[in-house]
């Protein structure tokens, strides 16, 4: 089947464009990007079709990677059920998300960088779908990071883009740092990382002996995916990286890279669900982000930022899914929230656009009449994302939340809840931006077909893309799911209130929104502030470790010796009064004193007492 | 005792590397004087020739392994690995030298020759496999690096730093001495073998506190040269204050072949003690990271910044040293040789970028540089990923391999916080990269002239091998693994 060719197209389009780019004209730019993508969708589909049903797992074998000793690592891709649906995921509204931004970025500098890095994504992403072992995993795991960060600080001109592309490099690499951990406990655990030898070692192994060893990697495992997924403590990142050009927030901090979190976890749903307090971790982290995203949402104001909470919401609900074991539930999800979040930052990136750059929703408003095909589009979405009824969010929030209501029925009321917030405050953003009166001083103007016809393609899907049966399209890999038709109504109604709420706040009663947040006083000003967490990460995490390694080290054991070598008298007069300021004199009689003590120091563990044991 | 002094003829051949370079040297000395002052820099083409004749006889060396002169020396896997990076270190450290010197106008030969004699003592470290040998070469090497290090004598950063080397330097090295003597007064041997076999022998407890003492006086010496703490304190100095191009090769060479001998040693001649070593190359290993890594987060010169991500790097080694196992050689085997290449690498970068009397040192200046020169910026990006430990790259793997070996030896603190260090770590190099892509260009990189070909060759050569070894590992792999068997 050639599955290496998927995404080897993104990654010639990535090598064509970085490397030429530069001299190219702007349609060879085009043809290069979007045909890549365009190729690793045919192939995609072609692949699918050409093998069915996938009753089993399809696996490549390539080569061998890694030979050492017992552990041996190939680079191979496969193909299942699961992997399906994400390739056309990636592929399909990747396609769509790169035919916008061909509209989009028309206007930028750096065009040609953009599009090379764009692919670059894809071919890391898919990278990261189709692999066999968790290390080829972790290879697209760290590529798609890589490339969210270089998106992130695309417009490096703006301070703010750069320090949130390293905010969000940072936070993954904490992230990281778990899931790395738990990729050595596997080697060590199981001897091997291939996905199918693992999960069967897993699965043989008595459930007393495993327990212990299998929640701590797959807390790890969750490490990982908290800060790749953006969950609390490790969403901040997500909403910063709005900074970036709107497609990418489209297509890597909405549809696809956010959502690999969810994929780890599916994927390795048999490891996951022998520790079942890992799973009840993922289940309250997932719904603790999901509400609480959701009340910070209720507050902003710019237009990407309320879409960038729903997102970190929304992720939750997935966590929600596959916290309870839902795992069919979480990944149906995980595809309507791709079609109708993609939709949602791709029609805020029109309105951005016809406004020529304004994100606050208060000099927006009346635009219904100036842009009709992004203001219907995004009320699809809009509907979508509430739950309304028959449209795609309908079928796949449901299926999480009665899910939920099996495994603990206060799971299912607080997911009730958030979905009305939910609805209240997407429908907010649409009222304020396109009905009533124009509030800003543009020209506000239609996008072109360029960038509308992705925005219908997606609105379709939006609405009906939940007909397509996910939950039972895996049931093979994943037990099936409970059925509860009354509580799908209640969660729908309160979906369907919450948007009646926001008609009342923002059409019906406008004024009444200003004086509940004066009511509310304090608390809005929390929300609004979205509770100080980043303050509480910069007092708490991030000063003491700087002032620590600049008064402990800088100044103690190092020498302070910014310039120290040469300018001697700039030190000294430098921290003078501490005792520790004997070692930073730059001077060799304290360096050699301190080979000395060490050495004392170390004589006398190791020579005279055995040892530090 | 039958005494049959004279060397075989494979003993030359093994030793075959270190004559050529040893000649070499000793001739373009002769011809220093000898020739006129324009023909001069035709030197560094033969300095070259013999290098790769070094490389080519080191390898050849390889299909003819065993003890020589006496069980002094030995060429096994473990020396030909070590004995092919130094001198691979060699000639990129030559590359990137010639355009430097002339800038400086400091070019003569003698620098060559040290760079020789210096990887010739690195070669004899790789080889040795007896403590005087181990000695002998250390200070071949060392010497010849401390005058390298003060070699433009005009300016004071040199001097100082060339100083401050050779003061501690010495100062260590008697630690290292005295060690050898103290296990020679011990087990009556200087051979590493022969001292294996003594310490096996089941003795008296005081043997062992004896041993153990001299284990603890050589660790000193060693812990020194690699840069390990707490005797790390030396080499942010003279990092910063030494030549570009000596700091490029003094972070590389000297460091892989301590860390050879320091294998050697410790697994060969200490491995019946482990356990008395052990926990302190643990603790050793930690601080080393911890200092590294966090005082390089307030580093506002790159040289200095990049020395303390030398001291972390040894720190990771250590880690591996401390695993205490076959994979733990291979893996720390590994680890030095993508560390040779991706630090070579940013080090050219540096050499490139200070200009002449090294102005623009300070990573504020490296801003717009991927804008000014994009293929520069580009592999410099790749280094900068090597050192994070980004996957496809040689960093990655050989962190990979180090804390798969720690957790293998069930060293799991160890591990989890090795590998938060190195989450930190992505910080400082990180910002490097910021300045170099997103801030506008300032007055030091809008004077940047086009790089020369010494430094582009080493700049490609460092960036292929670095993806080469993150790409496909195994070649290398397999190679250490056999023959870190051979060390126990």
């Amino acid at each position: 089947m050639n599955l290496w060719l998927i995404p080897i197209f993104p990654l010639l389009g990535f090598l064509l464009n970085g490397l030429l780019g530069r001299r190219l004209p702007k349609a060879m730019i085009n043809l290069i990007a979007l045909g890549s993508v365009a190729l690793s969708f045919a192939w995609v589909v072609k692949t699918l079709v050409g093998l069915g049903p996938i009753e089993t797992k399809y696996i490549e074998h390539y080569c061998t990677w890694i030979q050492s000793g017992t552990l041996n690592i190939s680079v191979d891709f496969a193909v299942d059920r699961l992997t399906a649906i994400m390739l056309m995921v990636v592929t399909g509204v990747g396609l769509l998300i790169h035919i916008y931004a061909a509209g989009y970025m028309e206007h930028e500098g750096g065009y040609y960088r953009f599009f090379a890095y764009f692919n670059l994504f894809m071919f890391f992403m898919l990278v990261l779908v189709l692999a066999q072992n968790y290390l080829l995993l972790f290879v697209g795991w760290e590529g798609v990071g890589l490339c969210s960060y270089l998106l992130i600080g695309f417009y490096f001109t703006e301070q703010f883009a750069t320090t949130a592309g390293n905010k969000a490099f940072i936070v993954n690499r904490i992230g990281d740092f778990g899931f790395s951990l738990a990729v050595f406990l596997i080697v060590r655990q199981f001897g091997t990382l291939d996905f199918t030898k693992v999960f069967d070692a897993a699965k043989g192994l008595p459930a007393e002996a495993s327990t212990g060893i299998l929640t701590i990697i797959t807390l790890l495992l969750l490490v990982g995916a908290a800060g790749k997924s953006a969950q609390i403590p490790l969403y901040v990142w997500l909403p910063d990286a709005m900074a970036g050009p709107t497609p990418v927030s489209a297509l890597i901090h909405a549809a696809t890279m956010v959502t690999a979190g969810v994929y780890m976890i599916a994927r390795s749903a048999s490891l996951f669900s022998k520790a079942p307090i890992t799973m009840d971790t993922v289940a309250v982290i997932g719904l603790a982000t999901a509400f609480f995203a959701a009340t910070i949402g209720l507050a902003q104001t710019d237009i990407k930022k309320v879409f960038a909470y729903s997102t970190v919401s929304q992720l939750g609900y997935m966590f929600l899914g596959v916290g309870v074991g839902a795992f069919s539930a979480g990944i149906f999800h995980l595809m309507t929230h791709a079609f109708f979040k993609a939709l949602l930052f791709l029609g805020a990136g029109a309105v951005i656009h016809g406004l020529h750059g304004e994100q606050e929703l208060g000099q927006m408003g009346g635009l219904f009449k100036h842009m009709k095909i992004t203001a219907i589009t995004l009320f699809c979405a809009s509907l979508a994302i509430s739950g309304f009824p028959f449209t795609s969010g309908f079928f796949s929030k449901d299926a999480i939340l009665v899910a939920a209501y099996e495994h603990a029925p206060w799971m299912y009321w607080v997911g009730v809840l958030t979905a009305g917030m939910t609805a209240f405050y997407v429908f907010r953003a649409w009222f304020l931006a396109f009905t009533g009166d124009y509030r800003g001083h543009a020209h506000p103007h239609e996008s072109p077909l360029v960038m509308t016809g992705p925005l219908m393609i997606l609105a379709v899907l939006s609405l009906a893309g939940g007909f397509i049966n996910i939950p039972h399209f895996l049931e093979p890999m994943f037990a099936e799911r409970a059925e509860n038709q009354g509580l799908a109504w209640l969660s729908a109604g309160v979906g369907i209130l919450g948007i009646l709420l926001a008609y009342v706040f923002y059409v019906a009663k406008r004024g009444l929104a200003d004086s509940f947040a004066k009511a509310a006083g304090g608390l809005y000003t929390l929300v609004y502030n979205k509770y100080f967490v980043d303050e509480a990460y910069d007092a708490t995490v991030v000063e003491p470790l700087i002032e620590g390694s600049r008064t402990v080290l800088w100044r103690g054991v190092d020498a302070g010796l910014i310039d120290g070598t040469v300018n001697g008298v700039g030190t000294r007069s430098r921290g003078i009064g501490s005792i520790l300021r004997l070692a930073q004199s730059g001077n060799i009689r304290s360096y050699a004193a301190w080979v000395v003590l060490g050495s004392i120091a170390l004589l006398l563990a190791i020579g005279f007492s055995g040892g530090l044991r | 005792m039958p005494a049959n002094f004279a060397p075989s003829a494979a003993d030359y051949l093994r030793i075959l590397p270190e004559i050529i370079m040893t000649v070499a040297g000793v001739l373009i000395m002769l011809l220093e004087g000898w020739l006129g002052e324009n023909k001069k820099r035709n030197l560094s083409v033969q300095t070259f020739v013999a290098f790769a004749a070094a490389l080519v006889s080191a390898v050849a060396a390889n299909g003819n392994p065993g003890l020589s002169f006496s069980n002094m020396l030995i060429v096994d896997g473990f020396a030909t690995f070590f004995r092919v990076l130094v001198i691979a270190v060699g000639i990129l450290s030559l590359f990137s030298a010639t355009q430097y010197l002339k800038r400086e106008h400091a070019e003569s030969s003698e620098y060559y020759a040290l760079l020789l004699f210096s990887v010739t003592g690195q070669c004899i470290m790789a080889t040795a496999n007896e403590l005087i040998m181990i000695f002998i070469g250390l200070e071949i090497s060392s010497i010849a690096t401390y005058v390298l290090a003060g070699y433009l004598r005009d300016d004071k950063r040199n001097n100082e730093a060339a100083l401050k080397y050779f003061l501690l330097g010495s100062f260590a090295t008697a630690f290292l001495l005295y060690g050898i003597a103290w296990i020679y007064g011990t087990t009556g041997s200087t051979n590493l073998s022969t001292i294996r076999i003594a310490l096996l022998t089941p003795g008296s407890e005081t043997n062992v506190i004896l041993a153990g003492t001299a284990a603890a006086l050589m660790f000193v010496g060693f812990a020194f040269k690699v840069s390990a703490a707490p005797f790390q304190i030396w080499a942010p100095d003279v990092y910063q204050g030494a030549p570009a191009p000596v700091t490029l090769f003094m972070s590389a060479g000297p460091k892989a072949a301590a860390f050879a001998v320091f294998l050697r040693v410790f697994m060969t001649a200490f491995g019946p003690i482990t356990s008395r070593w052990e926990p302190f190359v643990w603790s050793s290993a930690l601080l080393t990271m911890i200092i590294g890594n966090f005082a390089a987060l307030m580093q506002t010169n790159i040289k200095r910044l990049l020395a303390y991500s030398s001291i972390a790097n040894a720190g990771y080694v250590m880690v591996a040293i401390a695993a205490d196992s076959q994979i733990g050689v291979a893996a720390a085997m590994f680890y030095l040789a993508a560390y040779a290449f991706m630090n070579i690498g940013a080090f050219a970068v540096v050499t490139h970028f200070s200009r002449q009397g090294e102005k623009f040192v300070n990573v504020e200046d490296l801003a717009g540089l991927g804008w000014k020169q994009p293929v520069t910026a580009a592999l410099f990006s790749i280094f900068l990923l090597s050192l994070i430990g980004v996957p496809l790259t040689g960093g990655f793997f050989g962190k990979f391999y180090i804390f798969k070996a720690a957790l293998d030896a069930n060293l799991v603190w160890l591990t989890v916080l090795g590998l938060l260090n190195s989450a930190v770590a992505a910080y400082y190099y990180l910002r490097i990269l910021v300045v170099m892509y997103m801030k506008e260009p300032g007055e030091a990189t809008l004077s940047l002239q086009p790089v020369g070909v010494g430094i582009a060759a080493t700049l490609w050569i460092s960036a292929v091998g670095t993806l080469v070894l993150g790409i496909f590992p195994s070649v290398v792999l397999n190679f250490a693994t056999a023959s870190s068997a051979l060390v126990k």
